[in-house]
């Protein structure tokens, strides 16, 4: 039966090919352009780690006070830590894993005297940056809590400045030179570099393209006077001028991540926060009550506002093209079904049930849908394609046509002609035989 | 032409009617909120930065193995090292001037602070927020930016500091933006403001017409022509350079420093993107803004489109149907331009009733966006305009329909359905 529903469907578009045009054209714009949108939104959106998001945690405390947010006409705490407050907390180990971090942005000496040096970007981090961030290695690994203690000169880098200086070989044992100093390389991490930039949102605000190339121990990074390249925030000028100054100061400039994988270990370290900041009001620090905040990492990434408000404004838009698609789309779905009102009463009146009515419209919806998706696939394609020339290049980057985009397109195109198609279709099974049969 | 008739011919495709005005409705409200945020969008990339944009290009360079500058010692070396790229870049057979900067307009780096008419200020006795600029004596005439009171720094003015000396200093220039905001009743020239809090007064020397702020983000709007100028070298372990090539000369002067800088020092970073030309900075800074109204722009072209179809194809539909009723009208008398005139008017009724809930709609959408998406109130100007719009649209959809039914013969009327 549907085989013949189809012959007749595909005569009936053949029949008005000007409608049939117009709601192929109407469909494949409106879904083309949604999910072009859709796929940039994604693309920001999307969980960096998902496997253990909800087990990443980053602290806020609240070293400024009420009056500084008061006055200051915000009501948040401080994104970062200072450097008191990050190594009392890395100190104290209270988490499964746990690392403060600050972005680096020394030089490099290749070896080869021939080339000119080059510029890496980094992270000065703890040992326990690699497992809890799960990053993945291709030769080596991580260096040890005792190199932490030991501020060892030991680096992890990125596959490709291992490539740049090594040619892509097994790096791990030799030296490389950073800021004038050698350094051991331990571990190559294999094309790390995940969308947002979780770790380090106060910095990046989301999304780089570029990978890191360089990561060291927090604290021989501070021994060699690497200083942040990353933002810092003040309430305060800083009394001691210099790097050392600002490690004294209250200016908050370093990330801190935590793992605590169970209820009860994120309570604890609730209490854990609360507890050291009431020690550092008792000791004079400050006068304020503690406040803390410990949130989980998506909703450390809605808090910052990490997906571009652009970015849900044009998705919100595309979505109305499509509504009014549809709208579109049922309007002449509507004219074109009801044109056949005698060839719907001869049938009617020759016995076919009103399901039979549903089965043959509906499937003429079906075909124009799966028309307007095909269309909308091309489309789609090339809007995406285009989206690389017209959003910026971190963004843009991460909008990538995938099966599943495309098998998306053709399910939205197809049912959301069907939804546009079910009022007309119920508008031609109520046409009356008898009146149909009179008048013709 | 009476209207009775006609809306009891519309009542008989009462879907048809609601799908066409809804349609138009939710267009209506989609286009005028769309092109508001192109509006803003476009009205944000084209405000002036107060630069000679022309000819003006960026050098970022980093030393390897430089003193740390936290030190007195350290510091003079790394002066030393920054005056010698001065002199290499000025003596460049391309390059007009040269001045050590710490950012510029639009590249989304700055150095924020606040001003006051008192020393030690508070956060009660702010005057104004502001952006610094550091550069030496030849920094107002490298940036090309028009002095209009007082003097330029000359080169006894300049002195050099620390990345991280907080030390304030003798003389400043404002902009005319910030003179204005802290001294309402002008003359700004020779008198003294306080910088972050400082003790020591600042002299305002100079004034400037306009120099934006570094920041592009969307909440600096208050203060993004607020800036001050401070004669002085920054001495850190990387250097920006802001360099004016002589007329028509950029692309060969940006050519040159790479080679020259090298040759003079080695021991230095200079990336792919090290030299940079302030046209490829804007264009960097206002990407996200343009492509954002491309990408609107191109929906409510689609959008506009989409809607002209459905009305074409209704009206076909209906002009179909009535092929008969037209005949009979035509036969009795009625002129080619009469049936015309019909469908326009019956098109203007539909649209104008989806203009009135469009009208709303638009409202409602923009007063969500702004909820949700930091977005300014919709000027009335944006609604009417979209309102025009979408009639036009009916207008020019309902037009080729309309001009077939105008030419259906009389002598239809005589055949039989």
């Amino acid at each position: 039966m549907f085989g013949y529903y189809l012959d007749l469907a595909l005569r009936s578009l053949k029949r008005s090919p000007g409608l049939t045009v117009l709601m192929v054209l109407a469909i494949g714009f409106g879904v083309a352009a949604s999910m072009t949108t859709w796929s940039v939104f994604r693309a920001v959106s999307g969980d960096p780690i998902p496997w253990k998001s909800s087990k990443l945690f980053v602290p806020q405390l609240d070293i400024w006070g009420p009056e500084t947010r008061k006055k200051g006409g915000y009501d948040h705490l401080p994104d970062a830590l200072d450097y008191t407050d990050a190594v009392a907390l890395m100190r104290d180990h209270r988490a499964k894993y746990q690392s403060a971090m600050y972005q680096i942005s020394p030089s490099v000496v290749p070896a080869d005297a021939a080339k000119h040096p080059v510029h890496v970007s980094g992270h000065a981090v703890y040992s326990e940056f690699f497992p809890m961030l799960d990053v993945p290695f291709l030769y080596g690994s991580g260096w040890t809590a005792q190199e932490d203690h030991e501020r060892a000169h030991v680096v992890v880098i990125s596959s490709k400045l291992n490539r740049k200086l090594f040619g892509g070989a097994n790096s791990v044992g030799k030296t490389i030179d950073v800021e004038g100093k050698d350094y051991r390389v331990v571990g190559v991490a294999n094309h790390w570099n995940p969308q947002p930039r979780f770790y380090d949102l106060v910095n990046s605000g989301g999304f780089h393209t570029d990978a890191e190339d360089l990561f060291m121990p927090f604290q021989t990074a501070i021994d060699m006077g690497l200083s942040n390249n990353g933002n810092t925030n003040c309430d305060a000028i800083p009394k001691e001028a210099g790097f050392v100054g600002l490690q004294h100061s209250s200016c908050v400039w370093i990330a801190y991540m935590a793992e605590l994988d169970s209820a009860g270990a994120v309570r604890s370290y609730r209490d854990y926060l609360k507890n050291y900041m009431r020690q550092q009001q008792q000791s004079g620090r400050f006068a304020w009550p503690p406040k803390t905040e410990l949130r989980d990492l998506p909703q450390w990434l809605s808090y910052q506002h990490v997906v571009p408000s652009d970015t849900k404004v044009s998705l919100l838009v595309a979505l109305g093209l499509l509504i009014v698609c549809l709208v579109n789309t049922a309007g002449l779905l509507l004219a074109k079904f009801l044109r056949r009102s005698g060839e719907i009463g001869v049938r009617r009146a020759l016995g076919a049930p009103r399901a039979a009515v549903y089965a043959q419209f509906l499937t003429e919806a079906g075909i124009v849908g799966l028309s307007g998706g095909v269309l909308g696939l091309l489309l789609t394609g090339l809007g995406v394609a285009s989206v690389s020339w017209v959003l910026p290049k971190d963004i843009a980057a991460l909008a990538r046509l995938n099966v599943s985009l495309l098998l998306l397109t053709l399910l939205v195109a197809v049912v959301a002609t069907l939804l546009a198609g079910l009022y007309p279709t119920y508008r031609a099974s109520r046409v009356q035989p008898a009146w149909q049969l009179k008048s013709n | 032409m009476t209207i009775h008739p006609m809306i009891a011919a519309l009542r008989k495709h009462k879907a048809g009617v609601v799908l066409i005005a809804l349609q138009i409705a939710l267009t209506l409200a989609i286009v005028c909120n769309a092109v508001f945020i192109i509006g803003q969008r476009i009205q944000r990339v084209d405000r002036p930065t107060g630069l000679k944009e022309q000819d003006l290009f960026l050098v970022t360079n980093q030393w390897v193995g430089a003193p740390t500058g936290d030190d007195p010692a350290s510091i003079q070396k790394l002066d030393s090292l920054l005056r010698e790229d001065l002199v290499t870049l000025r003596s460049l057979p391309d390059v007009a001037s040269v001045s050590p900067v710490n950012s510029m307009p639009l590249l989304n780096s700055s150095w924020n602070g606040a001003v006051a008419l008192q020393p030690g200020a508070t956060l009660q006795t702010i005057k104004a927020r502001t952006t610094y600029f550091f550069g030496d004596q030849n920094f107002v005439t490298t940036m090309g930016l028009h002095l209009i009171a007082g003097r330029d720094f000359n080169a006894g003015d300049v002195a050099n500091k620390g990345f991280r000396n907080t030390s304030e200093p003798n003389i400043i220039i404002v902009t005319k933006a910030l003179a204005d905001q802290v001294f309402p009743k002008g003359n700004a020239i020779g008198k003294a403001i306080y910088l972050d809090g400082s003790n020591t007064p600042s002299t305002i020397v100079g004034e400037v017409a306009r120099l934006q702020s570094p920041s592009t983000g969307s909440g600096s709007n208050a203060s993004v022509w607020n800036a001050v100028i401070e004669p002085a070298r920054l001495d850190g372990n990387f250097a920006l350079y802001a360099v004016r090539a002589k007329p028509g000369r950029i692309q060969a002067a940006m050519r040159e420093v790479a080679p020259a800088l090298y040759k003079a020092d080695p021991m230095r970073v200079l990336d792919d993107d090290s030299v940079k030309s302030f046209a490829d900075i804007r264009a960097h800074a206002y990407r996200a803004d343009v492509g954002m109204a491309i990408l609107m722009g191109v929906i409510c072209l689609i959008l506009l489109g989409v809607t002209a179809a459905g009305i074409v194809g209704l009206t076909s539909f209906w002009v179909g149907q009535r092929h008969r009723q037209i005949g009979v009208r035509r036969a009795l008398g009625a002129r080619k331009s009469d049936i015309l005139h019909y469908f326009q008017w019956e098109n203007l009724l539909i649209a104008g009733g989806g203009a009135v809930a469009g009208v709303g709609m638009a409202i409602i959408l923009n007063l969500l966006l702004m909820k949700y998406y930091e977005m300014n109130r919709l000027p009335v100007p944006y609604v009417l305009a979209g309102v025009v719009v979408v009639l036009l649209l009916g207008q020019c959809a309902v037009f080729a329909p309309a001009r077939r039914a105008s030419n259906v013969p009389p002598v239809v009327a005589t055949r039989s359905a």
